[in-house]
């Protein structure tokens, strides 16, 4: 595991660490900085998120208030109320919504331009994603869990740990979410045309990441097999669910250790896809 | 006449232009069915935790996502890639547009009617046909003619908030998904009974916006039942004048955003 | 075909003024433009970036409407009369395409004679003018989004024709283009030109079009008229002047003169020199200096509209 961090890490293959780490958080940072010159975007879109935190909010809260023991799924009201307003906050620090800048710059050929670069692609589109995750944080996560926190009663953690590992998740989320759309833009490399892909990623990463409704809704054997076979689960469910501290301490390390794997996973995917791509690139003139 | 067959060209012309992308075609299609099959699965989702929502069974609630959802459906169709409008006038597109002998906004749907939401609608329609069989109303010269209305004013409805919305892009070129709380938060405010939500959220969108009229009340209507928040049941007839209500209002903030436009140029 | 009345178009743009406060400032793009250009003319509108050039031809073509003053395109009122101008008018916006980007050219031209609603006939005429005069055929079938951007501008001109305008505006239609697209273009519009059919309006960065095309120039500058005349009257009025270049055998004597001109300039040990001429034919300019000096070599160089532009854009601030 750390030797495979370390490996994902370098930048620059004969670098010091040090200065692959440096590079990195320069790339970061420029991700961050980026994102804070589309405010009023970032202020549209904030308005939008509480609105549908509000729908959803109130139906959550009539199914849980028609149920017997009101607590469907095992969650109860507060618990509820606080999956959906950090849901609404979380969904654009994640950005599960379309991200088609690399399918772009295949399709046009920019991405030759990328590949001039000492530094690896996938490396640099990581570091500028965590950037604006982290701007996200700030700008996207804040003002609905405000909202949620101010209109309804949110749960607040009683576990000391909760905090750091919902922090953990999120991060690990982050990086689960952009294996995912650099996969899906990928296929740019080969299809030309990414935007069906997407299409299916933006409506596959909504729904059965749980967005629209907690998964735990769903049959048992059918959560377990999304949790278990499919990435999406670990993008949204798993920080909600830690936030909410739906489940005990052991299960929920179990399912951020899940998310973890899932994580490593798909960067090694995604860093396998793009040496073939381009290899591809190089053979075949682009 | 002639000006009818030159948008029926235009049409035309966008057809051929996606056609020319067979398979991106096929994979959008099937993903437009998708978004609004899940939709409905939402529904049944949060049916299994419940027998009631907002003290409405499935087939009720279902109805009025049936009526929302072909209405969407058939708006978004139509009108939904207005919300395109801030790239436009971004891209200058909207002066092109204005050099040209035939209205600006039939153009710029036609420029971009998507072919691929035919499906939604479609599905949409089949939604309503099956909540409709489900709840079996008691059929009355009225309630018929209600559910021929209901969906369409639904459409127009939701048509017209699209263009309001994406009109704000007149002003306001960096408004982003400012629209997408009216359009794709209306269409979900209105999927379920308007029960469920709180007084203040509630007496904005359903009775301010107007959201309650496209498919709340008049599934009231046709269930023959009373509405717990007291209005009278004709309120589900209403739902043409709400309909044409917004539209009117839609048609006056275009013409303002046009002129607007004009005067400051992009 | 075209008049303006003291056309004027202010933005209201709000500038930053503090750390928070926005302070709200009008800006004239367009200060009271008067122009009045007859049918069949050819007219250059130039002027620095931002000078106006773009926002007037959108206010003569109905896109933006004036903050005040007259204006009159094919005796119509272009705002109000939008639609009916349209059908009289031919627009082509160089970085703008008004074809269909997915569809084959020619599916394009089919298109815009639904929309102008053009007779059949008249379509097939003028489409087979354009496609000889501009060489169309070999891309007539290919889509729009893969032709290059010389071939797209050949289409861009035929689209903005087929329905037969009596006015056409360019809003720099060579920009970007090779040398061998710059100059298909320019011989069409020449062509286009000669036959007095069509008023053309022209907004170009390259002098060379203007040069090449118009006789009337207008140069606008922070949204006036600060010239409108022929090209000549633009040298008369800013005294550029033909200039006599020659390269000498012998060094030449120091307190020269040469009657009529004036020395500005001289290099390589007083071996080749140039002379503007002020008052005097190049002719007799010549004929004094080789009478005066021997010759091994000599030019006489045109003034250089680029730099009476330039000079013109520096000074034109009011």
């Amino acid at each position: 595991m750390a030797g495979k961090d370390a490996s994902v890490l370098t930048i620059s293959p004969d670098g010091p660490l040090r200065g692959s780490i440096s590079t990195f958080g320069a790339l970061v940072g420029s991700g961050f900085r980026r994102y804070t010159t589309y405010r009023q975007a970032t202020i549209a879109g904030t308005f939008t998120n509480i609105v549908f935190g509000y729908v959803r909010c109130y139906v959550l809260l009539a199914v849980a208030a028609s149920t017997l023991d009101g607590r469907p799924a095992g969650y109860d009201t507060e618990q509820l109320a606080t999956y959906v307003w950090l849901g609404q906050g979380l969904l654009s620090v994640v950005m599960l919504w379309g991200w088609a800048e690399l399918a772009e710059r295949i399709r046009t050929g920019d991405v030759a331009a990328d590949l001039l670069r000492p530094v690896p692609p996938l490396m640099a589109y990581l570091a500028a994603d965590l950037g604006r995750a982290g701007h996200g944080m700030i700008t996207r996560f804040v003002p609905p869990v405000l909202v949620g926190a101010l209109c309804f009663p949110l749960r607040l953690p009683t576990r000391w740990q909760t905090v750091p590992l919902f922090l953990l998740s999120v991060l690990i989320a982050v990086v689960v979410s952009f294996g995912c759309r650099y996969l899906v833009n990928a296929t740019a490399y080969w299809l030309h045309d990414a935007r069906g892909p997407i299409m299916f990623w933006v409506l596959g990463a909504g729904v059965l990441g749980g967005l629209y409704f907690p998964l735990r809704l769903l049959p048992d054997w059918l959560a377990v097999t999304l949790w278990l076979g499919t990435p999406l689960p670990s993008i949204l469910q798993t920080p909600l669910d830690v936030a909410a501290e739906r489940d005990g301490p052991g299960l929920q390390l179990a399912l951020v250790a899940l998310q973890g794997c899932w994580a490593v996973a798909l960067l090694a995917l995604a860093a396998l896809v793009q040496r073939r791509a381009e290899r591809r690139l190089v053979v075949q003139g682009g | 006449m002639g000006e009818l067959r030159a948008y029926a060209a235009l049409a035309g012309a966008q057809a051929r232009s996606v056609f020319s992308y067979r398979s991106s075609f096929v994979i959008e299609l099937v993903g437009n069915v998708g978004a609004t099959v899940f939709d409905v699965l939402t529904v049944l989702v949060l049916f299994r935790a419940t027998d009631r929502i907002g003290g409405f069974t499935l087939p009720e609630a279902l109805l009025m996502a049936g009526i929302t959802s072909a209405g969407f459906a058939l708006a978004d169709f139509v009108v939904g890639n207005v919300d395109r409008l801030k790239t436009y006038v971004r891209a200058g597109t909207l002066d092109a547009v204005l050099v040209r002998p035939l209205a600006a906004l039939p153009q710029l749907l036609l420029m971009d009617l998507p072919i691929r939401k035919l499906v939604r609608v479609v599905f949409g329609f089949g939604v309503l046909a099956v909540a409709i069989g489900l709840n079996d109303p008691d059929w009355t010269p009225a309630r018929v003619s209600l559910i021929v209305l209901a969906p369409l004013s639904c459409a127009v409805f939701m048509g017209s908030i699209f263009v309001i919305s994406a009109s704000l892009a007149f002003w306001w070129v960096d408004s982003g998904e400012l629209g997408s709380a009216f359009t794709y938060g209306g269409k979900d405010f209105a999927s379920y009974p308007i029960t469920v939500y709180g007084p203040a959220f509630r007496g904005l969108f359903a009775y301010a916006l107007g959201f309650a009229f496209i498919s709340y009340q008049p599934a009231l209507a046709l269930l023959g039942r009373a509405d717990p928040l007291g209005l009278p049941s004709w309120a589900g007839f209403a739902a043409p004048v709400a309909a044409f209500a917004v539209a009117a209002v839609a048609a006056g903030v275009w013409r303002t955003g046009i002129r607007h436009y004009r005067s400051t140029g992009s | 075909m075209i008049k303006t009345e003291d056309l004027r178009k202010d933005f209201a743009v709000r500038v930053k003024s503090g750390r928070f406060r926005r302070e709200k400032r009008t800006v004239e793009a367009v200060a009271g433009v008067s122009l009045n250009i007859g049918a069949g003319e050819m007219v250059g509108y130039i002027g620095p970036n931002g000078a106006g050039k773009s926002t007037t031809l959108k206010m003569l073509t109905g896109v933006l409407s004036p903050s005040g003053g007259q204006v009159e395109v094919c005796g119509l009122r272009p705002v109000p009369q939008r639609t009916k101008l349209a059908l009289r008018i031919g627009v082509v916006f160089g970085q703008r395409s008004q074809l269909w980007w997915d569809l084959p050219l020619g599916e394009s031209f089919a298109l815009l004679r639904h929309i102008y609603r053009v007779p059949a006939a008249e379509h097939r005429e003028r489409l087979r003018r354009c496609r000889e005069l501009l060489d169309l055929d070999g891309f007539m079938d290919t889509p729009v989004r893969q032709l290059s951007l010389g071939q797209r501008m050949r289409g861009e001109l035929t689209a903005a024709l087929l329905h037969g305008p009596r006015v056409l505006f360019l809003d720099e239609p060579t920009i970007g283009l090779d040398v061998v697209s710059k100059q298909a273009v320019r011989s069409f519009l020449a062509e286009l030109g000669g036959t007095g059919d069509v008023t053309l309006v022209l907004t170009t960065h390259d002098l060379a079009d203007i040069e090449r095309l118009c006789e009337r120039l207008v140069v606008i500058d922070h949204g006036r008229v600060v010239h409108d005349g022929t090209i000549e009257a633009l040298h008369a009025r800013y005294g550029s002047r033909r200039s006599l270049v020659a390269d000498l055998s012998s060094p030449l004597p120091e307190g020269f003169e040469l009657p009529g001109a004036t020395l500005i300039g001289v290099e390589a040990d007083r071996h080749r020199v140039t002379f503007a001429l002020d008052g005097v034919t190049a002719g007799a300019a010549v004929a004094d200096l080789v009478a005066a000096v021997p010759i091994r070599d000599l030019s006489v160089v045109e003034p250089d509209i680029e730099d009476v532009v330039a000079r013109l854009y520096v000074s034109g601030a009011p």
